[in-house]
């Protein structure tokens, strides 16, 4: 119990900002405090007016200051609670090609759907996501696609008349 | 009062037996249910994505079917509880506890039944109350100047993203995010463009459907892809005959049911405090008043009746402070809230009374909605079991072209597509981060209402900021937000008491 108060003081404060560094709410804390400094910092250039006019850019400054002080609460949150076991900020199996197969399934989807339309756009929407799953095969995915190009173009087109057009060709 | 209340209401049925507002409720609950049973959609995503396509049809009838949803979603959670083990939707996570092992014993259908009657008689409750009680709300409220409201405002924005669950400081913090990105897009007033970046797109603003998309579609799936296992099926062999309960059975639901259905009710009338909450709390309430409250866990009909009514009860009558006050109590309500508000409806006290046909109408189908469930689940339970045998791998693409169509359709503009992407990753790494997306949703659509009334506030007190402690039913407000801290600032500090054990799936499901 002595010992370690009298422990020399820059080896503690090192191992409480290392213990610090890796917590999950350290980067939530600092998370939040970087979206205040955006508001704050950018607000004021919207004309702050006085309280009784309030100017557009009144409101942003004010809650960009509210987000930085709960930005510090939060960061600082982790400083008093114990370790805990859930603190990597990855999962436990990251799922990087999942992850980018659901995000390049809508970029697909702009993509070919405003360059060639409904039709190829919704096959390169389902298709890319499909691929995302571990046990995917490439038929299994195009197969996936084609049933739900069909059904999706019987609904949206003819059904509910979304005005984008089956196939186009707008050039690259 | 009553009177005016019961012919209000006759007129309520009179819209809402028109044949096309009957044909999208019953589209609204048939679609609830299937999402309600299957995991990973949740009644969030599929308001989402069926809002762009009322935009064509009428008001009414869209609010209709986007509140059918909501409420036949619950029905659907609970078959999912029940049979599965599947907490999938948190307001029925607790119904786990006692609802599975009575599957286990082959009691499934008979715990299937009686939730349907229980949630009917929640719902019915919850519904009246907002017949009687949103009519009296809106009287007093029809008398708040901005300044009151703007307390209003902070005390359900605060309330509702301090009481759901997770750190109460984070949730404040996705409240105050939401705020900002209701901010992007030019300033109504003074015609400013703010936070658009030089992006022209961006001058209306953020698009609601993009960002619940984003938040609840795109970051939910980037959450669960690989991660969902296949449900064990073998006990949802459930015959139309084993859901009759028997006389003993309904002898002994009927006064948790009753019990139930007061907690949700009460629950409802606190903002902030949804159906998760009550049914945690009806929950609790039953194993401290039994007389055995060492065999809940092990199949009791208490326990599965008791959180199942105080849910409907509850889900019913969040829309009291939506529908009456235009304060949202949670993200549903305030996406049903965003979807008036694109019809060109301005929610709030008025609205009774300037859309007596939306408002009657819709409580009037809500009785018709649950109506139609209670003859919809007992045939079709059978059939959403099916449903739950697709696997993730087919359900997750297929939802993600009807979230880009759903996006698309809103603006016809693939450029909110692209926020969707952006949202979704943010939405991701929050979730990550340990924060609750759904308060985000609460800031983004209160937000233009709060910068406009505290703007007006500030014009009409001359720029003192005193007067909305100055103003007495103000004041009562600022106290109530002053209270919620200091009890959540104590309750921090006596340390977390656990009542409940959760099921550990239930921190996961959202």
């Amino acid at each position: 119990m002595v010992e370690e108060t009298l422990r020399p003081a820059r080896g503690s404060v090192g191992q409480l900002v290392r213990n610090f560094v890796r917590k999950r709410d350290f980067y939530a804390g600092g998370l939040v405090i970087l979206f205040g400094l955006v508001m704050a910092l950018k607000g004021p250039a919207y004309h702050l007016g006085t309280l009784m006019h309030m100017g557009p850019g009144f409101l942003p400054t004010a809650l960009g200051i509210v987000l930085i002080f709960l930005g510090i609460l939060i960061a600082g949150s982790a400083l008093g609670v114990p370790e805990g076991e859930d603190e990597d900020l990855l999962p436990e199996h990251p799922e990087w090609w999942g992850w980018a197969c659901i995000l390049a399934g809508p970029l697909g989807f702009i993509l070919f759907g405003s360059y060639f339309g409904l039709i190829p756009g919704t096959f390169a929407c389902v298709f890319i996501s499909a691929l995302g799953d571990r046990t995917a095969t490439l038929r299994g995915a195009a197969i996936l696609a084609a049933v739900v190009t069909v059904f999706g173009v019987a609904l949206f087109s003819y059904l509910l008349q979304i005005p984008m057009p089956l196939l186009a060709w707008r050039g690259l | 009062m009553i009177e005016t209340a019961l012919t209000d209401l006759w007129y309520g049925f009179g819209v809402a037996v028109q044949p096309h507002n009957i044909m999208w409720c019953f589209i609204g609950v048939l679609v609830g249910n299937m999402v309600g049973v299957l995991p990973g959609l949740g009644p969030l995503a599929t308001i989402s994505i069926l809002l762009p396509l009322t935009f064509g049809i009428k008001p009414v009838g869209a609010i209709l079917m986007l509140a059918g949803v909501m409420y036949g979603a619950q029905y659907g959670g609970a078959i999912c509880s029940i049979l599965l083990n599947l907490p999938c939707h948190p307001p029925h996570a607790v119904t786990c506890l006692d609802g599975f092992p009575m599957t286990k014993q082959g009691r499934g259908g008979v715990a299937l039944g009686l939730t349907v009657m229980g949630s009917f008689v929640g719902a019915s409750w919850g519904i009246t109350e907002m017949i009687f009680l949103s009519p009296v709300l809106v009287v007093i409220a029809l008398e708040f100047g901005p300044a009151e409201i703007c307390s209003l405002m902070l005390l359900g924005l605060l309330a509702g993203s301090t009481l759901a669950r997770g750190s109460p400081i984070k949730g404040v913090a996705m409240t105050v995010l939401g705020l900002m990105l209701g901010i992007v897009g030019t300033d109504l007033e003074t015609g400013a463009e703010r936070f658009t970046f030089g992006m022209t797109h961006l001058d209306d603003g953020i698009e609601l459907v993009a960002l619940a998309l984003g938040l609840f579609g795109l970051a939910e799936f980037m959450n669960s892809v690989n991660q969902v296992s296949q449900v064990n099926t073998k006990y949802t062999n459930v015959r139309l005959r084993d859901m009759r309960p028997s006389k003993a059975d309904i002898k002994q639901a009927i006064a948790p049911m009753f019990r139930g259905t007061l907690v949700g009710s009460l629950c409802a009338l606190i903002p902030g405090t949804g159906p998760t909450i009550a049914s945690f709390v009806a929950y609790a309430t039953e194993k401290k008043i039994s007389r055995h409250p060492e065999k809940f866990g092990t199949g009791l009909i208490e326990g599965v009746i008791a959180p199942e009514a105080s849910t409907h009860s509850s889900v019913q009558g969040d829309f009291i402070p939506t529908m009456s006050l235009g304060i949202p109590g949670d993200a549903v309500m305030a996406l049903l809230l965003g979807a008036l508000m694109i019809q060109g409806i301005v929610p709030g006290p008025q609205l009774i009374k300037e859309h007596p046909d939306i408002f009657w109408g819709l409580v009037a189908s809500f009785w018709i909605g649950n109506i139609m469930l209670v003859l919809l689940n007992v045939p079709l339970i059978g059939i959403w079991v099916k449903l739950l045998t697709i696997p993730y791998k087919y359900l997750y693409p297929s939802a993600l072209f009807f979230v880009c169509i759903g996006v698309y359709a809103a603006n016809n503009d693939m450029f909110q597509v692209g926020e969707t992407i952006v949202i979704g990753i943010l939405g991701y790494v929050l979730l990550r981060l340990g924060f609750h997306p759904a308060p985000i949703l609460l800031g983004f659509v209160l937000g233009p209402r709060f910068e406009e009334n505290f703007r007006r506030a500030m014009l009409i007190s001359r720029g003192d900021i005193l007067v909305f402690i100055e103003r007495p039913i103000s004041a009562v407000f600022i106290g109530l937000c002053v209270l919620l801290i200091v009890l959540q600032i104590y309750v921090r500090l006596r340390g977390p008491k656990n009542v409940i054990p959760a099921p550990a799936a239930l921190e996961s499901a959202e």
